[in-house]
């Protein structure tokens, strides 16, 4: 019966795939389409209130320094709002200013889509913070993310030019996020979602004591949280909390919102390369790596923990210990897979208390950074793997090896080879940092196999701009702060923009006609090279650390 | 390609010389030019330290593991120098054959007193020099005066001699070969130093041999694989700390060394200088190894039809009668006629009729006048003893001949020529006496074999279009029956150029050849220019290529060769990243397991210990080099066909195989470790 309820959701994402794929395409190609007519009004205005009535195609490195500049400006809008919260309106919780190394923690984290919190959001952001910092944030993030991967297909693709940002910035808000964020969020209130600025409640419980809850704009928040793929909870407890995601229905929704966009990118690319075959190639090897891990996790988590076991517990549902009674094993495996694919990092149960081998799939879904992917970045990472495969197998049909048509050749392979170094080195590097000095292994709640697992986790999620915590590490520390800001700000950064040179590089170099003699990319055989590049390249890197984590802990329980 | 065979590809001196340089290379300084193999040295280094001062390091118990290892690891950089040093050594053993016909050599220079005897070091460009029957050719230089025949052996391996003549498209000379019958007069070309041979002497030696734009890609990738398995284990060792499990450094080498990509790191020097080798076996001269490789990426191929898609001469093809005679009389006739004819019509005029079974009567031409052929007459034959005369001839002059004898022309004789002509053939018209028996239809025949090369040619991708000066409808017959994928009739130099820069905008990469002055804008023009050797100075100077043996249809091997070099690196590198899957299963629980003794359950392989284990899989690291050096230099076989089959049967081969194929390696070399220790 689990099965079941995974494979209908996964069918109906299958089906989703086409349309959302195509509107997508219709967004980003910049061709006139129906809907123009409801939405170029608003975004003609828009233009023009920004100045931005001739919307020239940009180079690569405008179009990266206008995303840039950007962002800059929305960190430090959302730095001053945070540690000036106490004294601004719509706080009527009275919640005072946040921790400088907390708020730059917060800021960049939402900046870059990871949503990583190292705060609570019921006592440590006032309504106002909620609204104009962390949900604008949300909404702004995914909406770079999204431009900087349409510009990335359309430099790899041939097309007249990367695009304009701020053109593309403004149209992934107007046509994407906000339309479907404002009928997801009605959507989620009518299935009991609270959306409210009243303050926190205090109820009378039966025993006569009072109780504090916390509610306020939740479904708002929830829509663009996993629209975006941010995964920042309104509460501590994320998605897992009743408030945030009441029912096993709200589940799947929430579960489509955060997978559609991303698991749609690839048609688009399809349909921008001019050959649907493409898209669906890097689809099935989306795919087939997310059915494998997905599988590794529903696996181990329905064997269950044999100490628990033998404690006389009832396993026949599987390992429940962390997991919401109304979701099940099959729901809380596939929500898992699906937040840490997507790198959405919202959980509706804790990752902490998985088993050691379930605990392998959000992990590696993360160190893979590619199977599906947070908004755009996910299908950047693929498309940055099938460069990498395409260099490595091509030469074996004895030509220069080509991607679309275009040379792979030593400037693509240098940034390509940026774009792969920066994330083992972001997650290793500060992994084996923190468990050189006290202040990281401090935080460690846990100690041996599992506690390094916390450590590897919080660096894993930070560098994939996932989000999601192992949590069970004390993790607001200036340390944890400083050194996840820092991580998060590279693992986004550094491969947005080598990968847009590697477009803007790709796009200007003379196509080379197809023949029989050049090397396939939209054919299942590319499909499976592709995914063994992925295993190999990206997967390998990781094996030790895993293995003296998770794995050693499954040795030594079992 | 007989004397391809001939040469040996390997001999004792070039081992011998390989081992010396193996050692010779172990130099820092060279070895930092190739980071995946000066990591591996920095790791021997390391070990070495350990090995001499254990205390320091507090490995006094682990001295003979570390011993092991650091001969394990002194033998794969020593094994991956000697495959450098053997694939320069062949190089070089080439040069030392070819320095020896650049020997000082006496020339007679033409001075304003006279005739001078200089030596051809002195000799500058724009000196004449008279060069007799016997003499050496002091330089290279154009042929101003005179005819000769010329050995060129020395340089093309060639025994025939060449005609040289001033003049026209075989007016240039090489220095170095010599002159077997008349006088010349040439004119040098090149400043002491810079000749021909001398530039073919570096090539092949590899001393300015530069990495290609591809090989500088591959490079970068396995540079940026090197770091990401550096940070692997650079943070192991405090990470696997915090679970007090102590990773020894000489392990920890170990692994990387197993982990980076020894193999290819190791070989790809190899497989380029190869490559080259394999080019220049084949008596073409490559400017560089860009030029090979761009080879490999050849759309389309443009080729003259005289030369190189047909033999050039009209060949006899069919005996067409005429008014009431049969084929027999036609055909017996027209051998008669050619008895003593020794042009190559006359003789494909014997050869047909032998080939269709008719028989003469051989004897009639001992008594018989032979008739030579003349411009004025256009005719040739035999004057019969017996006072018949036989004629073959164009069929115009022998109408007139037969008319003036009072004969008469069969009336369909001039239906049948015209449509001859229609097809793109020559009619010749036999007659005896006063009688026309028929016509002999002369075509120009497409080599043997061309069809196939080109159905070859067409499975890899590549367009050929065939250059020819006939007119459209001879081309087309032309170019039906050879498979060409177009042609282009009337054509002059100037329109291959137009045909090449057509082909480029359009993103292809274009192939010719051509020997002429007139083909020198094209052949530059072209991304593979591929002169022949009997050509002018000024197409050898555009081409990027050089065929010593002069035949055009080379340019088809090459292109092979070119893809076969970018096969076997792209083989080589599958195969050796596939490997690391292997060995992570072998030492990952290795390192582990005394630690933590659950680890035991991941040996999957079922080795004998956790040192044996290791050493193994570094033992296996260090051989496949060797086991892979005979692959690297001759190159992984290439047979032409669609890249999807291709890509299919190399990842089944190289990539699944390099999985699979240290799995076994690892298991069998642990079988014989543990029998040690």
């Amino acid at each position: 019966m689990g099965i079941v309820q995974i494979i209908v959701v996964i069918a109906i994402l299958v089906l989703l795939v086409k349309p959302v794929g195509t509107y997508l395409y219709n967004v980003f190609s910049g061709e006139a389409n129906r809907t123009d007519r409801i939405f170029g009004g608003i975004e003609r205005g828009i233009f023009k209130l920004g100045g931005l009535s001739r919307r020239e195609g940009m180079s690569w490195k405008k179009y990266a320094l206008s995303f840039l500049a950007t962002n800059v400006a929305l960190v430090a809008f959302g730095y001053l709002v945070l540690r000036l919260q106490g004294a601004l309106p719509l706080n009527p919780s009275g919640i005072g200013r946040m921790e400088e190394s907390l708020t730059f923690n917060t800021v960049v984290s939402f900046m870059t889509n990871t949503n990583l919190q190292h705060y609570s959001g019921e006592t440590g952001l006032s309504y106002l913070s909620q609204i104009i910092v962390i949900t604008m944030l949300m909404f702004t993030s995914a909406a770079s993310g999204f431009s900087v991967a349409a510009a990335f297909v359309r430099g790899i693709t041939g097309q007249k030019s990367l695009g304009n940002f701020f053109e593309d910035f403004v149209k992934a808000h107007t046509r994407i996020f906000l339309p479907a964020a404002l009928f997801l969020t009605l959507v989620l209130v009518a299935l009991q979602v609270p959306q409210t600025l009243k303050p926190t409640m205090e109820v009378a419980t039966l025993e006569g004591g009072t109780q504090q809850i916390a509610i306020g704009p939740v479904a708002s928040l929830e829509s663009i949280k996993h629209l975006g793929t941010n995964g920042g909870g309104f509460f501590g407890a994320n998605s897992a909390h009743p408030f945030e995601n009441p029912s096993p229905l709200t589940n799947v929704i929430e579960i489509l919102a955060m997978w559609t966009l991303p698991a749609s990118l690839p048609y688009m690319y399809g349909l921008f390369a001019r050959n649907k075959r493409q898209g669906w190639g890097v689809f099935a090897a989306m795919m087939t790596l997310f059915v494998l891990l997905l599988s590794l996790n529903y696996y181990a988590e329905m064997k269950g923990n044999p100490q628990i076991t033998a404690m006389g517990v009832d396993v026949s549902q599987g390992s429940m210990e962390g997991k919401e009674v109304r979701f099940g094993v099959p729901q809380s495996a596939l929500f898992t897979a699906v937040t840490t694919a997507a790198t959405t990092g919202s959980v509706n149960n804790m990752h902490d208390t998985q088993t050691p081998l379930g605990s392998i799939t959000p992990l590696a879904l993360m160190m893979l950074n590619n199977v599906f992917g947070g908004k755009g970045v996910g299908l950047m990472n693929m498309l940055m793997y099938a460069i990498l495969a395409v260099f490595l197998c091509g030469l074996m049909v004895g030509r220069t090896p080509e991607f679309l048509g275009r040379k792979i050749e030593a400037r693509e392979m240098k940034l390509v080879a940026v774009a792969i170094l920066i994330h083992p080195l972001i997650i290793l590097a500060p992994t084996a940092a923190a468990f050189l000095t006290d202040l990281g292994q401090g935080s460690i709640s846990n100690p041996g196999y599992h506690g390094l697992t916390q450590v590897l986790y919080e660096y894993v999620s930070s560098a994939a701009n996932n989000g999601s915590g192992f949590e069970g590490l004390a993790d607001n520390t200036v340390f944890w702060n400083v050194t996840t800001g820092v991580v998060m700000l590279l693992g986004r950064y550094v491969s947005i923009i080598a990968l847009l040179a590697v477009a803007g590089s790709l796009m200007k170099k003379q196509p080379v006609p197809e023949t029989i003699g050049t090397f396939r990319t939209d054919n299942g055989l590319f499909t499976g090279i592709l995914i063994g590049t992925v295993l190999i390249i990206g997967a390998l890197t990781f094996l030790p650390v895993i293995v003296l984590g998770p794995i050693a802990e499954h040795l030594t329980l079992w | 390609m007989s004397k391809v065979e001939k040469k040996k590809l390997l001999t004792g001196p070039i081992l011998r010389g390989a081992v010396k340089d193996s050692f010779i290379k172990l130099n820092p300084v060279t070895m930092m030019k190739n980071p995946v193999m000066f990591v591996v040295e920095l790791g021997t280094l390391i070990v070495l330290l350990m090995v001499l001062a254990p205390g320091y390091f507090g490995a006094e118990d682990a001295v003979g593991f570390n011993i092991a290892v650091l001969v394990i690891l002194l033998f794969t950089v020593l094994f991956a120098n000697f495959a450098e040093a053997l694939a320069e050594g062949r190089g070089k053993a080439q040069a030392d054959t070819l320095k020896k016909t650049k020997q000082d050599i006496a020339a007679n220079k033409l001075s304003s007193g006279g005739i001078k005897v200089v030596s051809s070091s002195e000799l500058r460009k724009g000196d004449i020099v008279v060069v007799s029957q016997g003499e050496l050719i002091p330089g290279d230089g154009e042929v101003i005066e005179g005819l000769a025949s010329v050995d060129e052996s020395a340089i093309t391996g060639e025994s025939a001699p060449v005609i040289k003549e001033a003049g026209g498209d075989f007016n240039s000379v090489t220095g170095g070969t010599r002159v077997v019958s008349d006088e010349i007069k040439v004119r040098i070309t090149s400043e002491p130093g810079e000749s021909f041979l001398d530039r073919m002497i570096s090539l092949v030696e590899g001393a300015k041999r530069q990495k290609t734009p591809n090989e500088i890609a591959l490079n970068t990738l396995l540079i940026s694989l090197t770091i990401i398995f550096l940070i692997v284990v650079v943070t192991l060792r405090p990470i696997a700390a915090y679970l007090n499990v102590d990773l020894e450094i000489p392990v920890l080498i170990a692994l990387l060394v197993c982990l980076i990509p020894t193999t290819i790191g190791g070989l790809l020097s190899a497989i380029g200088i190869a490559g080259m080798d394999r080019v220049t076996q084949f008596n073409v001269l490559a400017m560089s190894g860009k030029a090979v490789e761009a080879a490999g990426d050849i759309n389309t191929m443009i080729l003259d039809k005289t030369g190189t898609i047909t033999f050039g001469n009209r060949m006899a093809s069919e005996f067409i009668p005429a008014g009431g005679a049969g084929e027999e009389e036609v055909a017996v006739w027209a051998a008669v006629s050619s008895i003593k004819d020794e042009t190559p019509e006359g003789r494909s005029v014997l050869e047909l009729a032998k080939r269709l079974g008719y028989s003469y009567d051989f004897g009639l031409a001992d008594q018989g006048e032979f008739i030579e052929f003349r411009a004025e007459t256009r005719m040739s034959g035999l004057d019969l003893a017996d006072g018949r005369k036989v004629r073959k001839g164009a069929v115009d002059s022998i109408k007139a001949w037969v008319n003036a004898q009072g004969g008469s022309v069969p009336e369909n004789l001039e239906t049948l020529s015209s449509g001859i002509a229609g097809k793109g053939g020559t009619p010749l018209a036999v007659a005896v006496d006063s009688t026309i028996y028929g016509l002999i239809y002369l075509k120009d025949t497409v080599k043997p074999g061309m069809k196939e090369r080109f159905d070859e040619l067409r499975k890899m991708g590549i367009r050929t279009i065939m250059c020819t000066g006939d007119n459209p409808l001879t081309a087309a017959t032309i170019a039906a029956e050879a498979g060409v994928d177009g042609f282009i009739a009337e054509s002059t130099p100037e329109n291959k150029i137009e045909v090449i820069r057509r082909e480029q905008q359009e993103g292809k990469l274009v192939a010719m050849t051509g020997d002429g002055t007139n083909d020198a804008p094209a052949l530059a023009q072209a991304d593979v220019g591929l002169a022949m050797n009997s050509g002018t100075t000024a197409a050898k100077e555009a081409a990027n290529m050089v065929d010593l043996d002069s035949d055009p249809s080379k340019i088809i091997e090459v292109v092979a060769i070119g893809k076969q070099l970018l096969m076997t690196r792209g083989a080589l590198t599958t195969f050796s990243i596939s490997n690391d899957i292997a060995k992570y299963f072998a030492i990952i629980p290795a390192m582990f397991t005394l630690a933590i003794p659950q680890m035991e359950r991941l040996n999957i392989m079922g080795l004998g210990s956790p040192s044996s284990a290791i050493l193994s899989a570094l033992i296996f690291n260090a051989i496949i080099i060797p086991l892979l050096i005979p692959l690297a230099m001759k190159g992984v076989s290439y047979k032409p066909m669609s890249s999807t089959s291709l890509l299919r049967r190399n990842i089944f081969v190289y990539g699944l195989g390099g999985i699979i194929v240290p799995f076994l390696g690892i298991k069998l070399i642990d079988l014989m470790v543990s029998l040690w220790i």
